[in-house]
């Protein structure tokens, strides 16, 4: 039994923060002058094991603006729980204050004036700024990451993720997991994993032919006077969610009961705290945690939740700590006589205008960065509308991406993947070649044309929305809905497998899809190989040239039922 | 051991040509290959472990291991394939442990069940959803 568990209801920031409500109207600087490092960063230091938990990062070296989501419905058991939240229910779980910094980072509601209020987040060498002086009060913490750090950005893809690995290894990364990084393909990954000088943990990896482990599955640290194992967990979905003949001799999975076999085997081996990094994805890991005992801490990635305060699954506290460098979380743990006694936590936010920013690594970053900084930094058109991606449904950019696909291709109906990466521009931003990048870099970014029958379309929207709405976390893969451009659909969430959609039509002319008609449909990130067409930032940027000026409202094409 | 030829499901969203979607398992064809297999007895819940994965990574090979301690035979089903009857393993008196596996193709999503037959004659089973899916979505 754990006596005295210990939660402190620190949350993103103090009191003193909450001061500065209904800031959205006022001037960057005034709202960043309320915030201080010293704030940002206080933590009255807990018990003996620190670990720090960044994940999901897609490369982005530089601030960001990040919108969370408007809509990420939770189906089955997980309906209205976190991260299942949004806006004001989000606000009043949390007992966080509309308008404010906590308001900002965490929820969507009056984005832009926030943003304009609060800054940019993220930034590694923010980041490394945050991590430094987590380290300077406790020196012996363990310092992981989740994965999906070595893809997302121009740079990340033109180095093939050798950018991130120098920033990671920089900021004292100490294990890993992994999902993106296999889209450089298997030869890559093990060109790269043979010089980190930490492991990359993956127990759920396996060789495809022989049906053994091929990775380090856990390692044990000794660390506060106790032995702390990290299991690592991959992305189990790889081969079907990406394109599985860049990494063919490898098998994923959930894999429990080799889970449960790897937690046994580092308590046998005297293991006092078990901590789990994963890539399974919130609702995974909240029923992996409820399946699997043993395991102390999740340290959750990516379905790119920030979740202010840990979620508990009986004994095992769960951990979300966003995504694109918009959060550290610290996690401070009392670990005596073989047992989790307590624990204090803090998800931090990473805002750039108030963390200064560390002059090692900004001097790393931007070294990488310079042999690509006039490619980065050229406008390619201006956006008079705010710009994102992340939602179950249909955001802003990807409904420029999908008309841009469907005037550059000439197709009648556009997909785009939905991916849950990909950052945010504010009304009156410049869309600079690497925002293009930042919202589509990937290894198989061909924008492909070709036609379906109306039955193949409907297949398609039912398969995707299965592995977000199966009501077992186990069959969903933690991506988005993909995004359809000139088809506009009916969706009942909570319907069961192969019934959830209906009423599809051509958006352009309110004509019903004919099951056995074809259509003219181009879209990219096909999984296939030898998927042909021009890239997809290449149609995105001719097609922004021509515009000049993006305006763009979100679709209104989507009908959600049973939510 | 039977497999069937079906074309791959899994597909990217670029090439697709065909892909079914999920339909009611065929129980009656199912129930009947299963009565032939126990001699009409209806099988207990449990007492057989079969490993398979939640969803696929490819339809045409997926491994699946079945473990029932005190088994002489295993036999395995896959309720939406057109042949229902994957594979039966007998384990002679010899055998140190009641453990096989294989990898069998599964034409569409489904649930595979496993139906061990005891030594003293009563019959075990237990089952696994197995989705099918076409993918290239996640992120």
């Amino acid at each position: 039994m754990i006596s005295r568990r210990e939660f402190i209801q620190a949350g993103l920031a103090t009191s003193a923060i909450l001061g500065a409500s209904g800031l959205g109207m006022m001037p960057r600087m005034a709202a960043a002058q309320g915030l201080t490092q010293d704030q940002l960063l206080q933590f009255d230091d807990f018990g003996n094991v620190t670990l720090v938990h960044v994940t999901d990062i897609h490369a982005q070296l530089k601030p960001i603006w990040f919108r969370e989501p408007s809509v990420n419905l939770g189906v089955g058991p997980a309906h209205g729980l976190p991260p299942h939240l949004t806006g004001r229910a989000f606000l009043e779980a949390f007992g966080i204050a509309p308008g404010g910094p906590e308001a900002y980072a965490l929820t969507s509601d009056d984005f832009v004036a926030l943003a304009r209020a609060y800054g940019r987040m993220g930034g590694m060498d923010r980041v490394a700024t945050v991590i430094k002086a987590i380290r300077a009060a406790r020196p012996e913490a363990i310092i992981l990451d989740g994965g999906d750090t070595w893809h997302g950005s121009m740079t990340a893809l033109r180095t093939r993720g050798q950018d991130m690995v120098e920033v990671m290894n920089a900021l004292g990364v100490e294990a890993m997991t992994s999902h993106w990084e296999w889209t450089y393909g298997a030869e890559r990954v093990n060109e790269i994993v043979a010089g980190l000088p930490f492991p990359f943990l993956g127990a759920n990896i396996f060789d495809a032919e022989w049906d053994e482990p091929a990775f380090d599955p856990y390692v044990i640290f000794e660390r506060g006077g106790t032995s702390v194992a990290v299991i690592g967990q991959a992305f189990p979905y790889m081969p079907i969610a990406n394109p599985r003949w860049m990494f063919p001799d490898y098998s994923f999975g959930i894999r429990q009961e080799r889970m449960q076999d790897m937690v046994d085997e580092v308590r046998a081996k005297g293991a006092q705290l078990v901590v789990c990094l994963s890539h399974n994805g919130f609702d995974v890991d909240r029923k992996m945690a409820a399946q699997v005992q043993g395991i102390d801490v999740i340290l959750t990635g990516h379905t790119h939740d920030a979740i202010p305060e840990p979620v508990l699954v009986g004994q095992t506290i769960l951990i979300a700590s966003g995504s694109n460098g918009k959060f550290v979380s610290r996690v401070d743990l009392d670990v005596r006589d073989g047992q989790m006694m307590g624990f204090r936590h803090k998800l931090i936010p990473v805002f750039a205008d108030v963390i200064a920013p560390d002059p090692d690594m900004a001097a790393l970053i931007d070294d990488l960065r310079a042999p690509f900084a006039a490619e980065l930094g050229e406008t390619i058109a201006t956006t008079e509308s705010l710009l994102y991606r992340r939602g179950n449904f249909n955001g802003t950019w990807d409904d420029v991406i999908c008309d841009a696909i469907r005037a550059e291709r000439d197709a009648q109906i556009a997909l785009s993947p939905g991916v849950r990466w990909g950052t945010t521009l504010l009304p009156g931003d410049p869309i600079t070649r690497e925002d293009i990048f930042n919202a589509t870099a990937m290894t198989y970014g061909q924008c492909y044309r070709t036609q379906m029958t109306g039955a193949t379309l409907r297949t398609i929207l039912e398969d995707v929305a299965d592995n977000i709405f199966n009501t077992d976390p186990y069959y969903q893969q933690g991506g988005d809905m993909v995004r359809l451009g000139g088809l506009a659909y009916t969706i009942d969430v909570s319907a069961p497998m192969g019934k959830r959609i209906s009423d599809l039509r051509l958006s352009d002319d309110d004509t019903a899809i004919e099951p056995g008609a074809s259509y003219v449909v181009a879209g990219w990130a096909s999984v296939n190989e030898d998927t042909e067409g021009p890239q997809i930032w290449d149609v995105i940027e001719s097609y922004l040239r021509k515009t000049g000026t993006v305006t763009r409202g979100p679709s209104q094409t989507v009908t959600i039922k049973g939510a | 051991m039977h497999f069937t030829r079906r074309e791959a499901l899994a597909l990217g969203l670029g090439g697709i040509t065909a892909a079914a979607l999920p339909l009611p398992a065929l129980a009656s064809k199912v129930d009947d290959a299963i009565a032939a297999f126990t001699g009409g007895a209806t099988p207990a819940e449990g007492g057989v472990t079969l490993t398979a994965p939640e969803i696929a990574e490819n339809g045409n090979t997926v491994p699946i291991a079945v473990d029932a301690p005190g088994a002489v035979a295993v036999a395995v089903f896959a309720t939406g394939n057109p042949e229902t009857g994957v594979v039966t393993f007998r384990f002679g008196p010899a055998a140190g442990s009641r453990m096989a596996s294989t990898r069998v193709r599964l034409a569409k999503t489904q649930d595979v069940i496993a139906v061990a037959q005891m030594e003293d004659g009563s019959f075990a089973r237990t089952s696994a959803t197995v989705k099918v899916t076409i993918g290239g979505c996640g992120g």
